[in-house]
């Protein structure tokens, strides 16, 4: 296999809250991502996947860890040039776009403030070209570069939101919840659009959401936080056909379907956490793909 | 045929805004059966919370009801004035549950007193009789220490514990009817599951009639008996869950059941309804949903199809249903997912 895009090593994120009480978000995550792949991050609420995402693009100062991308090292103290790269190459999709775009701009200049800053176009007629063209990929029309964004509903928003993340052609989109806050049907047009996209430029996308259905569709690889630990790591078919750790059983039997017969039989696997120490457990190999968070024993 | 707790007839709603009139609900027939689960199933925007507002009494002040009843034990709610509401419809028969635990409860209240108060406004009740049965309601709604935590803040408590709060004082006068409207969309699914398993019992046990408003087709399989399914102010296709699962009618609802993915489905596209819903303010011209319809004929555009009936309980407002209409076959995706539904079911 080629290069990793992305490699987290042992990352860990803790948040001082006072002197004696430390929030400990993320919790020695190792993964990697390679080059045109969408590798999925699952997990509860304040299991860690957004702040991992937030680490990942450096809106957080990582606490402890190495973040490798695009062949440089991202963590620690960045200097200029390894932070123009990552801001080049690195662009994320927020979870709701009603309050992710700044409302007193227009579509185009939202769009245009990564070209601006990095100076990518020769010409203001360049400029415009190069923001109508990707407005049209994202089904939108060049003409509602002129608009605000209130003037948009909340799927179309969202895919303003993906045009201002692909107009600097990044190498990974981080993907938070980006499809939490649309209605089914527009989900379907959103989750489509980001595969046709990666189809035609070979990004690759870290997908975080808590819908594991969508996540089954979307990723290649998947990965299961809980706690701020990595419990279960593996391809989609290995997670999905062969869960081994029972917090991922657990959160695989919670998923709806839409079928009712199988509603009314499907019951929920427990699974108490309180008895674990993840702290004492280390990632055990099951195939070159598949890891699980367990007692070395 | 079953009898009726809620019956609505002919609802049509419009809310004055400074943009123009919105024809939000346009024209609703509804009605749920004593002890049975009905879901509202539809996009945002499509009128299932303001129908269920309107039974409940909550529209906003720029609503106008222009036609229909909403009948409740032989009365007519919509005649019924705001103050007779309160004292002896809302909260007493009929109970809301929100959306959004995080910010229907008071923050600046403890739990034990905000599921008293609507006790002390409905019921004669001592203070310590209500406080008992506080806590009686905590320990149904699986509260642990719950003699504890009836002095707990809101702050105090995770996402599902505040739900569960949220279900306890709805139910605290003993309601006829829980209107349950997107419990659990801002919860995991973890604690979704356990939130719609413990409204399940709680309806076994008290004999509750539940109205169900979602946008996800998984919670509806797993909750209701009915469905209705919502487009721009109408209801389009309802029946039992079987039925809209099993047989959908509507192109409108092969449309919802194909865009969300099942854990079986492989790596086709993910078919997705075109467009997006109408904007109310502009009356649509025929179906609705035409434009948005790759069957549409050309009466689609002209005039409003009725309900066609296709068994005692399922109905479907399409003109693929008039008998003229030319054959249609299922979007080959969506067929086959039909067929591995059924049978996982066991109907095949």
């Amino acid at each position: 296999m080629n290069d990793p895009l992305l490699r987290v090593k042992n990352l860990c994120q803790h948040f001082k809250i006072s002197r004696s009480f430390t929030v400990k978000a993320v919790n020695g995550v190792s993964f990697e991502i390679y080059p045109g792949e969408t590798f999925g991050l699952v997990g509860e609420s304040g299991s860690g996947k957004t702040t991992i995402g937030r680490t990942i693009i450096r809106l957080y100062d990582p606490t402890d860890g190495e973040i490798i991308f695009n062949r440089s090292k991202i963590s620690g103290k960045l200097d200029n040039k390894t932070r123009r790269m990552l801001r080049k190459n690195m662009q994320m999709i927020f979870q709701d776009p009603m309050s992710s775009l700044n409302p007193s701009k227009k579509i185009g200049d939202i769009i245009g403030e990564g070209l601006d800053i990095f100076k990518l176009y020769s010409s203001l007629k360049e400029r415009n070209e190069i923001i109508g063209e990707i407005l049209k990929k994202v089904g939108l029309s060049p003409a509602h570069a002129e608009r605000y964004p209130q003037q948009f509903s909340g799927g179309q928003r969202q895919r303003v939101g993906i045009a201002r993340a692909l107009v600097m052609n990044p190498k990974l989109i981080i993907a938070d919840e980006c499809i939490s806050a649309l209605d089914v049907s527009i989900q379907a047009q959103v989750v489509n659009l980001m595969k046709d996209i990666q189809d035609e430029t070979q990004c690759a996308y870290l997908f975080i959401a808590h819908d594991l259905s969508m996540v089954k569709y979307i990723s290649e690889r998947i990965g299961v936080l809980h706690k701020g630990y990595l419990v279960e790591t593996g391809t989609t078919k290995e997670i999905f056909s062969n869960p081994l750790h029972p917090y991922t059983k657990n959160l695989l039997s919670a998923v709806p379907q839409p079928n009712p017969a199988y509603e009314r039989r499907r019951q929920l696997v427990p699974y108490n956490s309180e008895t674990v120490d993840y702290e004492k457990c280390t990632l055990q190999r099951v195939s070159d793909t598949h890891f699980v968070l367990n007692h070395a024993d | 045929m079953e009898k009726n707790i809620l019956t609505i007839k002919n609802l049509d709603i419009t809310f004055r805004t400074n943009a123009g009139n919105i024809h939000a609900i346009r024209g609703i027939d509804f009605s749920l059966p004593i002890g049975k689960t009905v879901a509202l199933v539809g996009e945002s925007g499509s009128g299932k919370s303001v129908t269920m507002k309107a039974v409940a009494g909550l529209l906003d002040s720029n609503a106008v009801i222009n036609s229909g009843e909403i009948i409740y034990d032989n009365l007519d709610l919509l005649t019924l004035s705001k103050k007779d509401l309160r004292q002896k419809i809302n909260g007493q028969q009929i109970a809301m549950v929100f959306q959004d635990p995080m910010t229907s409860l008071d923050p600046t209240m403890q739990i034990g007193d905000q599921i008293t108060e609507g006790m002390f406004l409905h019921k004669k009740i001592s203070k310590a009789d209500a406080r008992q049965r506080a806590v009686e309601l905590l320990k149904l709604v699986g509260i642990v220490d719950a003699e504890k935590r009836i002095k707990n803040y809101p702050h105090q408590l995770s996402g599902g514990m505040r739900q569960r709060v949220v279900i306890a004082i709805a139910l605290s006068c003993e309601p006829k009817i829980l209107i349950c409207d997107e419990p659990t969309t801002a919860l995991d699914v973890t604690i979704q599951a356990k939130i719609l398993d413990l409204i399940k019992d709680l309806q076994a046990q008290m004999g509750l009639s539940v109205i169900y408003i979602t946008h996800d087709l998984g919670v509806v399989a797993k909750v209701a008996d009915f469905v209705n399914v919502m487009y721009a102010g109408k209801i389009i296709e309802f029946g039992t869950v079987e039925e809209i699962f099993y047989d959908p009618r509507h192109p409108y609802t092969w449309g919802l059941l194909s865009a969300m993915p099942d854990l079986e489905t492989d790596d086709a596209r993910l078919y997705s309804i075109p467009g997006s819903p109408p904007n109310l303010l502009h009356e649509p011209k025929g179906d609705a949903f035409a434009a948005r319809n790759k069957f549409a004929m050309k009466i689609d555009e002209r005039e409003v199809p009725p309900l066609f009936k296709i068994s005692e309980t399922h109905f479907a407002a399409t003109w693929l249903l008039h008998p003229d209409a030319p054959k249609v076959d299922l979007p080959a995706e969506l067929k086959s997912r039909l067929q591995r539904s059924r049978k996982a079911a066991g109907y095949e």
